[in-house]
């Protein structure tokens, strides 16, 4: 359809057929006031606050209701305009409190800020305002219903962005109220958005509340450092010290959402923080200036190196750490001479030298057709990719998945597969095998011997004969002990069915680590760097936690004879093993790059000021290049260690990419069938597996540290061991019973909780939280003693 | 919990009437089956269980059992009274008959006498105004109400019911 011609305010406008006066508007920079509309949410009309005179209407109009119709014309200020306007004013605040000086909303508040404009200093309601009871919604909205102007943004959002309906509108008319009903947490992982979204204060942030008021705030761009989506926010910050998290609008990564571990994150940026540096002397850690500290730290490395070779040392990076920090890290490294250098830590299969790929859009998710999950727990992972799938969702998008457990999703899965981790190569395999029937292509040799089930070819039908597939990986693909072999499947059902496969990478800059050559090129990989221990090991913001096996990591520590840790944050196994800690600032207040998983390089700068003696990555490995006399170290900024890593890593791109692509189809031709690999590990068909999935606010140092998170994951109680109930009754154990839990050489004690959403032969015990930190590998084989 | 096998039939029925994907267009008379059996009211678990029979979320199903007035959230009465006090009624001589309600069943509005046996309401416009005043019990509608004509139908209602 052909745009038409409408007049605002007297001046003429094109506008799209299907657009609301409200939107054209919006685009033309004419202010029209609102409470309910919202550009990502349906249009509800219920505040009618936007209303417009339109010409030859008798009444006024919604503007955010109103189509656009050829010629239409608009006055957004008329004097009947400004009267209507007016008089909703008066009643929207009728039972609005005048409660601004007390409300964390003042200051930042739609409704202020519109009474100021449209409102009036007297009203003819002489009668009681109606009061609303709170609701306490979990650790991190606060409610003062009273407040509320029933827009019901909360309760669209919810239904339309979340997916996950816990807000209403429950009762009528005068009693009609906003909440829960059943008072509740809040369960959805982006909850933090209807804060956001609420246009006055009745839903405000916890954890920010009653601790600054908008004006006193600076605010600053940021990236998010969580999840590979890379979504855009501001930080906020009073003195130089970060008060909260917002998100900043960016409509190809993250629209105007964020996740609630975007938001919220920013609570453990300040606890338990690294404050000078130190060093051990005489077997004793101790403080001191950076100075010394740095010499210490070379001189310790340099004796080490000398006594030991390049090959005795590992160097470990958080895959969280900036392209700067990453491209320096590197660098240093290789000009000592070692190569034993990876950010994959919670990867243990990596023998088809994989590669990120990153070549969509998230936008591009949303026009899908088909979408097959493999070992993904989106919603909670990369909760912003999540919100696209969803929405290809609505538009009738085909989705299945391939999971260890039935995980809850903003989107209905068209089929599933939910078995054990054990099984997963070969529920693949019956998938990839069932299209070669469909596509009537001659099934190759490494899939002669696979069967396929009923659920395979109805997991095969939602991407068959489609236009736009997309196959996406998560962690529980990607850290898995198969993992080269799910990769190279998922490459084969990609080609049969003109997919785009997505890598969901651990951390928010993966990316940017394989961009800056942080993996080793002829040196050990992580697993090999923990399973046969090193004496020396430089590590950068790595706890136990990140790594897949924190018990093998533990041992590598205690056995070394130098560790030399820069971190941010402090850590009990450090201080003990530890020679030299230096302070490193978190992405707050460094200035970095991080590359999200759609190739996206974004570029921040820091914000906050430096928690005492903590310093940039980047500046601490730069003085420590040149306190080794490496070359090319005399970098002023961090801007321009970029340009010297955007020269290199543009040379070698191109040829990586394809070299990745050969490497990852010979390995899987090498083998003849999918179960090969599996007697290599040592597994068997009938054993139970470890599903070692890492809880969302357990992925990395400050989340694990974000005090209102952290309330969240504990109320869900995450230290259990869960089972099916057929599984559970199979190994003749009941609900809260406390049973051992045998791996490898380790073992933990660990109450059971049945839960039907676990796949059979597998017992649920995730990673990343302290009470599950003295087992060994993610996935494998465990045994159960009563 | 459960819904018992006689709602969920009764439910599956209305449930034919609508499209498969639109199981929410039930929920009005599910509500109603669920509300008659429990003794008349609803409990959070009953709503709860719809909510899980319709695959709805359970705001969703709070939202509508609020909303409406005939559904009740507390125990009520063997007998609901709901008069109507709106406009026709009220100048009908509504207050009246409400004021002889609350003497002769010794409670006041929303309340239920000691013996379980009525609950009194007030209720808004029941689309009879050509008979005002009016109150509604049960499915039934009593008009032209006069203090002596509710003594009458009250005594009757004791009578049965005391056997």
């Amino acid at each position: 359809m052909s745009d038409i011609e409408i007049e605002i305010d007297d001046k003429k406008y094109s506008a799209k057929p299907d657009q609301m006066v409200i939107q054209v508007a919006d685009a033309a920079g004419i202010y029209i006031p609102r409470f309910c509309y919202h550009k990502h949410l349906r249009v509800a009309a219920n505040c009618r606050m936007c209303l417009v005179e339109v010409e030859k209407s008798p009444k006024t109009l919604p503007a955010c209701a109103t189509p656009v119709t050829p010629g239409m014309k608009i006055f957004t200020k008329s004097p009947k305009a400004i009267a209507a306007q007016k008089a909703v004013m008066e009643f929207l605040l009728i039972n609005h409190p005048l409660d601004c000086p007390i409300c964390d909303q003042g200051g930042e508040c739609e409704l202020q800020d519109l009474a100021m404009g449209f409102g009036s200093s007297h009203s003819c309601y002489e009668e009681g305002k109606r009061s609303v009871k709170d609701q306490n919604l979990g650790p991190l909205i606060a409610t003062d219903m009273t407040r509320c102007i029933q827009c019901t943004r909360c309760v669209r959002f919810g239904e339309e962005i979340a997916g996950l309906c816990e807000l209403g509108a429950t009762g009528r008319g005068e009693n009609l109220e906003i909440g829960t009903y059943v008072e509740r947490t809040m369960q959805s992982e982006m909850s933090g958005n209807i804060i956001d979204v609420c246009p006055v204060g009745a839903l405000t942030s916890k954890p920010f509340r009653f601790t600054a008021r908008a004006w006193e705030l600076d605010q600053f761009p940021s990236i998010a450092p969580h999840d590979c989506v890379g979504s855009n926010i501001f930080i906020h910050t009073r003195g130089g010290e970060v008060m909260r998290v917002v998100p900043r609008e960016n409509e190809t990564i993250n629209q105007t959402w964020i996740s609630d571990r975007d938001r919220f994150s920013y609570e453990g940026l300040t606890a338990n923080r690294v404050a000078e540096p130190h060093i051990r002397i005489d077997g004793k850690l101790k403080s001191t200036d950076w100075q010394r500290a740095l010499e210490f730290a070379v001189l310790k490395l340099q004796n080490s190196l000398e006594k030991k070779g390049a090959n005795e040392l590992a160097a470990l990076i958080s895959p969280n750490s900036t392209l700067e920090e990453f491209y320096l890290f590197q660098k240093l490294l290789r000009q000592l001479g070692c190569d034993n250098i990876d950010h994959r830590l919670r990867q243990i299969d990596f023998s088809d030298s994989f590669f990120p790929r990153a070549n969509f859009s998230l936008a591009e998710l949303e026009e899908s057709d088909g979408i097959l999950l493999i070992g993904s727990h989106l919603q909670m992972e990369q909760p912003l990719a999540a919100v696209r799938v969803r929405k290809a969702f609505l538009k009738g998008a085909a989705i299945a998945a391939i999971n260890p457990v039935d995980f809850r999703f903003s989107f209905s899965l068209k089929e599933k597969n939910i078995i054990a981790p054990h099984h997963l190569v070969n529920a693949l395999a019956g998938v990839a095998k069932s299209l070669c029937e469909m596509n009537s292509k001659s099934i190759p040799e490494f899939l002669k011997n696979s069967s396929v089930s009923e659920t395979d070819k109805k997991i095969a039908m939602c991407l068959f004969s489609k236009k736009n597939n997309f196959i996406l990986l998560g962690a529980l693909a990607m850290n898995h002990p198969e993992a080269a072999l799910i990769r190279a499947l998922a490459d084969f059902i990609s080609e049969m069915t003109h997919a785009r496969v997505i890598h969901f990478t651990e951390g928010c800059n993966a990316t940017g680590a394989y961009l800056a050559d942080v993996i080793p090129k002829k040196g050990m990989n992580v697993s090999q760097l923990l399973a046969d221990p090193r004496k020396i090991y430089l590590l950068f913001n790595v706890e136990a936690e990140d790594v897949a096996n924190p018990a093998a990591f533990t041992h590598a520590l205690s056995q070394a004879e130098c560790v030399i840790s820069l971190s941010t944050f402090k850590n009990e196994l450090l201080e003990k093993y530890a020679d030299v800690i230096l302070p490193v600032a978190p992405f707050s207040e460094t200035s970095g790059t991080f590359v999200n998983v759609c190739g996206e390089w974004q570029s921040f700068k820091g914000v906050a000021k430096s928690f005492d003696e903590s310093r940039p990555g980047w500046k601490i490995l730069r003085v420590m290049g040149n306190l080794f006399q490496a070359d090319g170290f005399e970098y002023e900024s961090s801007e321009e260690v970029l340009s010297s890593l955007r020269e290199e890593s543009r040379l070698s791109e191109e040829s990586r990419l394809s070299c990745q692509r050969k490497l990852a189809s010979s390995a899987f031709k090498k083998d003849t069938g999918c179960h090969l690999s599996q007697k290599t590990l040592g597994w068997h068909d009938n054993m139970l597996s470890r599903i070692g999935e890492i809880p969302a606010y357990s992925t990395d140092a400050i989340v694990r540290r974000s005090e209102p998170l952290q309330k969240i994951q504990n109320e869900n109680g995450l230290a259990a061991a869960r089972l099916h109930s057929h599984t559970a009754h199979e190994l003749k154990i009941k609900e809260e019973m406390i049973i051992t839990i045998k791996q490898n050489q380790t073992e933990i004690k660990l109450p059971v909780k049945i839960d039907d959403r676990i796949a059979k032969q597998a017992i649920y015990i995730p990673a990343g939280i302290p009470e599950t930190n003295s087992l060994s590998e993610l996935f494998g084989k465990v045994e159960i003693k009563i | 919990m459960n819904l018992s096998e006689h709602t969920r039939k009764k439910i599956d029925e209305w449930l034919l009437r609508y499209p498969t994907d639109q199981k929410r267009s039930a929920v009005l008379q599910a509500l109603h089956y669920v509300q008659e059996e429990n003794k008349g009211w609803l409990t959070e678990e009953l709503m709860d269980a719809v909510a899980e029979y319709l695959q709805l979320p359970r705001i969703a199903v709070y939202e509508v059992a609020t909303f409406y007035s005939m559904y009740y959230l507390a125990p009520v009465g063997k007998h609901v009274i709901n008069v109507c006090t709106n406009i026709s009624c009220m100048l009908s001589g509504s207050t009246e008959i409400v004021e002889h309600l609350k003497k002769r069943l010794k409670i006041s509005t929303n309340e239920t006498t000691a013996d379980g046996k009525f609950t009194l309401k007030e209720v808004e416009c029941l689309a009879a105004c050509a008979a005002a005043p009016v109150f509604q019990m049960g499915k039934k509608y009593y008009e032209h109400l006069t203090p002596e004509k509710i003594d009458k139908i009250l005594d009757e209602l004791e009578k049965k019911n005391g056997e």
